[in-house]
């Protein structure tokens, strides 16, 4: 019942590597890390894939496909031509470890440069009150699967490696604006710390991030163009500016 | 023996899912440096895949609900051998983890009141789940992260504020080792911990933790299974390390099957479809379009179960004035009733049942409640749920056997200085467990984990354990046999037959003449794994890491199938169609598998703890009759009866 498909992987370390072509069975209704695992059991015992859940929600299996920044589980044959070459790629914001596995500790350091939750001091567990219409603006930010493909592709960081030390990168903005909006968090200086230490004015709203989040959380809209609103409140972003003129934002 | 690093921490815990990331939590906040290692990348663990939710009796939808009301649900979902002191302290300290949580920074779902709301969930007589739309689980994990996270940003602040640097990585009293694999545990000549020894699987070079405490948090089982909802790291690990190291597993034979998996395409079968949506309103037909479970309702639950559609549906709006709807059975029930439906030729296309919420809920409440399953069957099947029927069949899902351990403090049996916490501990759940009480077992046990390991480590003083000579060398040397090794099987081929064996012949429905051969299959597998070779070096190599993670899943393997050979009655997680009674007296007895000098599986049996006279007042005399010996019962009599003299 199986057709063939021809594969390209990119196969190789930190110190180089090359795409590697594979002739191999494809069946109806797989996705990309089926062919993958197929290649792992029939002709590449050492092919080098994260994955863990294969269903979408743990964010490991990223990588790039045909150029595109997408999770292999999620990604169906079916989208595919038949005859089409499928290339697939490591993420190329961050450095190769071996084949499709990347390091990704860059996010990890920015997840700690991030203050945690302050619960308030005057509220015992268990006293916690807030309304579901006001949790469901961090909520959407809470979904986050942490795949890092919002980080791969931001082109901040995406070809400009100098830029990571003062770039948090769309993930950890969304975090920021989670706990902003938060309605008990005790901090309020969320949105200074976006600028001070997140280099959120960097950001020029491409969202690219919010077109590969397979979440589909609403990354730009919904989170970085509010924190730089706030963060204009107190000083002046030309970027926001204009980017309120071209797409005519209704103001909250 | 190259490139060996070392460290040293007072506790090791394996595994950063919700139990190992809690007990690390207890253990730091106790004082205990603390190492977390786990196989995949921080935040990855399993837990991000538990949908429904954490029950715990907040009573926040029902003010009826309290802890013993949950203890009861819990031990009749167990089919009453659970460990009824682990059920006890599950029920009791639930709502307080779950609160804990919202201090962490969680955010569940919420009541009108503004209060943590709480959904309906097989086996549980209140709406008990305090969830996040469909996704608890991740919230459950992100949460912890986050709070690891920032005991290690308080640590830096603590020394920045009294003038220092903050502390590096190998100084910080809180380290998380990822894509670390542990292979073997170390003990000293007296057979206490010592550590843990293991692997990067980025390089593939060895990493010793000495500690004299470690916790094993790895999970569960599944992967030995073909169809399973679990992810690639639940490979019996934790398992296999504490049988290696003396310790001993309890209730082996007890595995889940999740009654609603995806059933197509064949490369998503097993994917989990949460129990929300039948705790939501989804209904199971057959074929023929008939709700079936209204035919499968046990004697045991029958008083509790509407018998009609109406009676049923009317429970979701007034659950005083109605009964249960039987899709809400347990999922022991629930499963086998598939299980039934599909083997009479009731089946859907693609061989299971049908699962409908399109006709149940408006379109915008089931993206709303169940967000997640709408993406996942529109995205991986083409099924939009909103206006069609999900195709579902039984899964491997949760093993509920585990290291028999110590309810109050989580020591595993025989081994000082050994823990274990989360689905890889045995006893909490009886014979089946209930949908949500995984994440309040991982929080509650977690914390008790930590806290026992701190407890112990305190105890010893400075007498601290030195691994037994040439114990690292030793595992050293096994972990590097399959690139020694030429002509021996690939991994791959020997992992799929093991899945198919356990599928086929340990499966949903066992009898005795097929676990036999699953036997014979196992054994003669055993010279296979020991033989496996792999190509490639030894940066990040799936070869080699799965070559190792077979001899795991084999022993583990090993001991449900022994067990389940043991067992001659049905009950939970265990169905024998040569013996398909609930018998009273195999409830009195525990299966515990051991390894013996020679590396074999073997199994003894063992009296179950008794249930305390004021657990057992919990319930009425004649449901206790249903699975309790006349021995067992007289004594509740005697008391009865002294009760009304007075």
């Amino acid at each position: 019942m199986g057709r063939d498909a021809h594969f390209r992987v990119w196969r190789g370390d930190a110190a180089g590597g090359d795409l590697q072509d594979y002739t191999v069975e494809v069946n109806e209704g797989e996705v990309v890390l089926d062919i993958i695992h197929r290649l792992q059991a029939t002709q590449a015992g050492d092919l080098a894939v994260r994955w863990n859940c294969k269903a979408g929600k743990c964010g490991s299996c990223s990588a790039e496909i045909n150029g595109r920044p997408r999770l292999l589980c999620m990604t169906r044959m079916s989208i595919f031509d038949p005859d089409e070459t499928i290339t697939v790629t490591p993420m190329r914001a961050f450095p190769v470890i071996r084949d499709l596995v990347t390091d990704v500790s860059f996010n990890y350091r920015k997840a700690r440069q991030i203050p945690a939750f302050a619960p308030p001091p005057d509220l015992a567990p268990g006293e916690y009150r807030m309304q579901q219409v006001d949790v469901e603006r961090s909520q959407e930010f809470r979904k986050c699967i942490e795949c890092f493909l919002c980080q791969n592709v931001c082109h901040v960081v995406r070809d400009h490696e100098e830029n990571k030390p003062a770039f948090a990168g769309p993930r950890f903005l969304i975090r920021a604006a989670e706990l902003d909006m938060h309605p008990l968090d005790a901090r309020t200086d969320r949105r200074e710390f976006a600028r001070e230490h997140q280099g959120i004015g960097l950001c020029n709203i491409t969202k690219c991030c919010t077109e590969v989040c397979p979440e589909h959380i609403k990354i730009t809209d919904n989170a970085i163009i509010p924190m730089k609103e706030r963060v204009v409140d107190r000083s002046y972003d030309p970027l926001v500016w204009l980017g309120n003129k071209l797409f005519r934002r209704r103001r909250d | 023996m190259t490139e060996l690093e070392e460290h040293r921490y007072d506790v090791v815990i394996v595994g950063a899912g919700g139990a190992g990331l809690r007990a690390a939590i207890a253990a730091r906040e106790a004082g205990l440096r603390t190492a977390i290692v786990c196989k995949s990348l921080f935040g990855k663990a399993h837990t991000v895949m538990a949908e429904g939710g954490i029950a715990a009796s907040m009573g926040n939808a029902n003010s009826k609900d309290n802890w013993q009301v949950h203890f009861r649900d819990t031990m009749r979902g167990g089919k009453f051998l659970n460990h009824p002191r682990m059920a006890e302290l599950h029920a009791q300290e639930a709502p307080d983890r779950v609160w804990e949580l919202e201090t962490y920074g969680a955010l569940f779902d919420r009541t009108p009141d503004g209060r943590i709301s709480q959904r309906n969930f097989g086996g549980h007589e209140y709406p008990r789940l305090a969830h996040v739309g469909d996704r608890t689980g991740l919230e459950l994990i992100r949460t912890l992260q986050q709070k690891i996270v920032s005991l290690r940003q308080d640590e830096d602040n603590a020394a920045t504020a009294a003038g220092g640097e903050p502390p590096a990585d190998e100084d910080a009293g809180l380290r998380v080792f990822a894509e670390v694999t542990i292979t073997e545990l170390l003990r000293d000549e007296s057979g206490a911990i010592a550590g843990a020894f293991g692997y990067r699987r980025e390089t593939g070079t060895f990493v010793v933790f000495h500690a004299p405490a470690v916790i094993l948090a790895t999970g569960g089982i599944g992967k030995s299974f073909k169809v399973t909802s679990n992810s690639w790291e639940y490979t019996g690990d934790g398992n296999a390390l504490a049988l290696r190291a003396g310790s001993t597993l309890v209730n082996m034979e007890f595995i889940q099957f999740h009654p609603t998996g995806m059933v197509w395409p064949p490369s998503v079968k097993g994917i989990l479809v949460t129990e929300s949506v039948r705790g939501d309103g989804g209904v199971l037909r057959n074929s023929e379009g008939k709700r079936f479970m209204f035919d499968y309702v046990p004697d045991v639950f029958r008083s509790k179960y509407a018998e009609t559609e109406e009676e049923a549906d009317g429970w979701y709006k007034d659950p005083e004035k109605h009964r249960r709807p039987p899709e809400l059975l347990p999922r022991d029930e629930v499963a086998r009733a598939i299980n039934s439906e599909v083997k009479a030729g009731r089946q859907t296309p693609h061989g299971g049942v049908f699962l409908d919420v399109s006709t149940r809920l408006p379109a915008e409440e089931i993206k709303r409640r169940l967000p997640s399953m709408h993406h996942q069957f529109s995205e991986l099947a083409d099924v939009d749920i909103t206006k069609e029927p999900m195709e579902v069949g039984p899964t491997c899902h949760y093993v509920m056997g585990g290291i028999q351990v110590d309810p109050d403090t989580a020591a595993a049996a025989r081994v000082p200085g050994l823990f274990a916490c989360g689905e890889v501990a045995g006893g909490m759940h009886g014979s089946n467990r209930l949908g949500g009480n995984s994440l309040s077992d991982l929080l509650v046990f977690g914390r008790r984990a930590g806290l026992g390991a701190a407890d112990y480590v305190t105890g010893l003083g400075d007498a601290l354990p030195v691994p037994a000579a040439g114990s690292i060398e030793a595992a050293a040397r096994s972990a590097l046999a399959p690139f020694d090794r030429e002509d021996g099987e690939n991994p791959y081929t020997l992992h799929r037959e093991l899945q198919q064996t356990m599928n086929d012949l340990v499966g949903i429905i066992r009898k005795e003449s097929e676990i036999e051969r699953a036997i014979q299959s196992l054994e003669a597998m055993k010279p296979r794994v020991a033989a496996v070779s792999v190509e490639g070096h030894r940066q990040f190599n799936p070869g080699w890491h799965l070559a190792l993670d077979l001899v795991n899943m084999l022993q583990v393997s090993e001991c449900v199938a022994r067990a389940a050979l043991i067992r001659q009655e049905s009950r939970g997680g265990h169905t024998r169609d040569d013996y398909p009674q609930m018998s009273a007296d195999w409830r009195r007895r525990l299966l515990v598998c051991a390894l013996d000098g020679d590396g074999g599986v073997t199994v003894q049996q063992e009296p179950i703890t008794p249930i305390r006279p004021d657990l057992l007042a919990l319930f009425d005399r004649s449901e206790l009759a249903k699975y309790l010996t006349e021995d067992e019962l007289s004594p509740l009599d005697e008391q009865q009866e002294a009760g009304h003299g007075s």
